[in-house]
């Protein structure tokens, strides 16, 4: 019944999005364990591709190999002007380091690729710049 | 249901696995029409191999429409690949392929 009500009022516009973000109050908390772990993050010897001119914002393809890194833990993609600058970040217990995704980006940013491999995080920074709408900014 | 198309394929002992969801992934901040569009996005993903948990994803509403993974896991031809997810909805889906 709750849930339906809360369905009903956003429907109407009564909601303002952050109070509907308060539902993904757990994922912003990861959000902002991940940056401060990324803060004092050495740089990576992984590889990580990513475009450095995304032509269109809501679809950038971003790569991250560390398959040749042992006890690969975690792997995170922080892209920093966005809302929530965690876009995803995958738990790996068994398998190779290594992911491909594709994510949306508002504007130009730094993105940060994190791996956590036998518990030391190390980190990769790239500018990747969105022209859709502009001419290059 | 959402459509999911999921490929692993298997080479020299390592799969590949190849997964596209079809998902609005809404974030919950664009308006259509002076209206919000609720959000509806994937919260979380998880694959399994042969029944065993080898990637644990939280996925937040920056990924981009109909999502696209690709991950590697050591495995030869023929191993069971699962992928299940689930959107701040509570709506879930899942899929089962075999390795090739």
């Amino acid at each position: 019944m709750a849930s339906s009500a809360v369905v009903t009022a956003v429907g109407a516009g009564l909601l303002i999005p952050s109070t509907v973000f308060a539902a993904s109050a757990k994922f912003k908390g990861l959000s902002n364990d991940v940056i401060s772990r990324g803060k004092s993050a050495a740089k990576g010897s992984f590889k990580f591709k990513a475009p450095k001119i995304a032509e269109n914002g809501a679809v950038v393809p971003m790569e991250v190999d560390a398959s040749k890194m042992n006890n690969v833990s975690n792997i995170s993609f922080l892209v920093m002007t966005n809302a929530t600058p965690l876009a995803a970040s995958f738990n790996f217990s068994g398998a190779v380091g290594f992911v491909s995704t594709r994510i949306k980006m508002g504007k130009t940013s730094e993105v940060d690729a994190l791996v956590t491999a036998d518990g030391y995080t190390t980190k990769i920074t790239k500018e990747v710049k969105v022209t859709i709408g502009g001419c290059g900014g | 249901m959402a459509k999911i198309k999921l490929k692993p394929k298997a080479r020299k002992g390592i799969i590949t696995i190849k997964a596209l969801i079809k998902h609005p992934m809404e974030t919950g901040l664009r308006k259509k029409k002076g209206k919000i569009v609720p959000a509806n996005h994937i919260e979380s993903l998880i694959v399994l191999h042969n029944g065993n948990k080898v990637v644990d994803a939280s996925i937040g509403s920056a990924v981009s429409k109909d999502p696209y993974f690709k991950f590697k896991v050591a495995g030869v031809k023929g191993d069971m690949i699962e992928l299940k997810y689930e959107d701040n909805k509570g709506k879930a889906g899942s899929k089962i392929a075999k390795s090739k």
